[in-house]
């Protein structure tokens, strides 16, 4: 068993963390939310809607839409057409589709990349590549997954930034991170799971203070050597 | 031991490396830091032989191997643990750690390093049988540092050692560094996690736009206000 007897609620406008060890169950929550692995048992709801027996696409097309651990943008297409696959999704034109495309790409900060391949990307922009797709399609609910493994602390708080403005415009916001920076600065309550179980929940700064996740993941250092 | 002297590394034409020394002196902990894209993966791969510098000299104890295969370049000596971790997923724990020695000398002194290896990363010996794919993130890294330390180097080269773990992991991961460094063998670190990799180096050196930007013992760059704007976001 990966995940067992889970249960959450993600708030309109809420951001919400999920933290654990690695191999704990975390992107397989992802994937049972993403419809790339419906749970054995329990269920799944987006606002009144059940989401049982839908496929990924159906459910990105109902509003949430995810970010892979590993990004694998379009490597030989430009940015503006990886953005506008995302767009496709909820646009019916493609000119609709590539104004919003446009739109999302000055937003996230890669108007100077747009006609360029994405292959020529660093990584902290191939995150935002990442990041521009999964908005494109308009989504009610992001779940982000490790977007900010491999970025130093000061792009990290960057990504903190536009991911705070998104929020404020209307999008919740479901993260897994390992880069505790990050989750402290944005969640505002926070889920960990160990083998597969939840051992804690609430806000940033009462779950870093519990021994059984201080215990499990955090380790005794985390409180005196946050880098 | 390990002298980079004034290397230029290209992409095409694209210039990823300018005028790039570094020295790493026996025993030492060495941390090389910049922003993504900087060209720290480059300068490692450089040194392993991976990409070729078109101008400039690496040498390893006095001898040039800026020529030399990446296969010689571990024999004499230096190990490269990749970002990514790069483990073969497919093969058992044990096949994994048995390709990290693969040299006469090395082959013959398998068992003993195996033994060593393990005391370092004790959750490997429990998982020998296991194929590398099926092992957690942690797991995966110490496996890939297990497979860098068969060759026996005297000069490790880690390439984000940490991305994507758990923070205890982390801290484990940095104790582990710290031990095998203990044992003698020279460490040549790359990281994100500026704070970590800069607290247990002996020297550090800032990597910008591929040009060495600043150095200075570790202490030195954790207290300078450059880098504590500019890579520790304080």
């Amino acid at each position: 068993m990966a995940v067992g007897d889970l249960s959450f609620e993600l708030e309109k406008g809420e951001i919400l963390a999920l933290i654990g060890p690695n191999g704990a169950g975390k992107t397989t929550v992802f994937n049972c939310l993403s419809g790339f692995l419906p749970p054995d048992e329990g269920e799944v709801h987006l606002e009144d809607r059940l989401l049982g027996g839908l496929q990924p696409f159906q459910i990105c097309q109902m509003g949430m839409a995810r970010t892979f651990q590993i990004v694998k943008p379009f490597l030989t297409i430009s940015v503006l057409d990886n953005v506008m696959v995302g767009a496709l999704a909820k646009e019916k034109s493609t000119s609709k589709a590539k104004k919003k495309s446009l739109e999302i790409i000055e937003f996230i900060g890669l108007s100077s990349w747009t006609n360029k391949e994405a292959q020529g990307l660093p990584l902290p922009l191939r995150k935002r590549l990442e990041l521009a797709r999964a908005l494109a399609t308009q989504p009610k609910v992001l779940l982000l997954d490790e977007v900010m493994a491999g970025l130093n602390p000061t792009e990290v708080d960057e990504l903190i930034a536009l991911l705070k403005e998104v929020n404020r415009q209307g999008v919740s916001i479901f993260l897994i991170e390992h880069v505790m920076r990050g989750v402290m600065a944005l969640s505002k309550r926070v889920i960990v799971i160990n083998y597969g179980i939840q051992i804690a929940e609430g806000s940033p700064e009462d779950v870093v203070k519990d021994e059984q996740v201080i215990e499990a993941y955090l380790g005794k250092e985390f409180l005196s050597a946050q880098g | 031991m390990l002298k980079v002297s004034e290397i230029d590394v290209y992409y095409g034409d694209m210039q990823a490396l300018r005028n790039v020394s570094i020295d790493v002196h026996p025993g030492e902990v060495v941390s090389v830091i910049g922003s993504n894209g900087a060209g720290k993966s480059t300068l490692l791969k450089t040194i392993s032989g991976m990409l070729r510098p078109r101008r400039g000299t690496i040498s390893l104890d006095g001898n040039q191997i800026s020529q030399a295969p990446p296969s010689k370049i571990v024999e004499k000596g230096i190990s490269h643990v990749p970002e990514g971790r790069q483990i073969f997923p497919t093969m058992t724990v044990l096949e994994n750690l048995e390709m990290g020695a693969q040299f006469p000398r090395t082959k013959k002194l398998l068992k003993e390093t195996m033994r060593q290896v393990v005391t370092y990363f004790p959750r490997l010996k429990e998982r020998l049988e296991q194929k590398g794919g099926t092992l957690s993130g942690g797991e995966q890294q110490m496996l890939a540092m297990g497979r860098g330390l068969m060759s026996l180097p005297t000069l490790m080269m880690l390439d984000e050692p940490s991305l994507g773990l758990a923070p205890v992991l982390v801290s484990t991961i940095f104790e582990i560094i710290e031990k095998i460094n203990k044992q003698g063998t020279s460490i040549l670190l790359i990281e994100q996690n500026v704070f970590h990799s800069l607290k247990i180096a002996d020297r550090g050196y800032v990597l910008e736009n591929g040009e060495i930007a600043l150095s200075g013992t570790g202490q030195e760059l954790l207290e300078n206000p450059h880098i504590r704007k500019t890579y520790l976001g304080l």
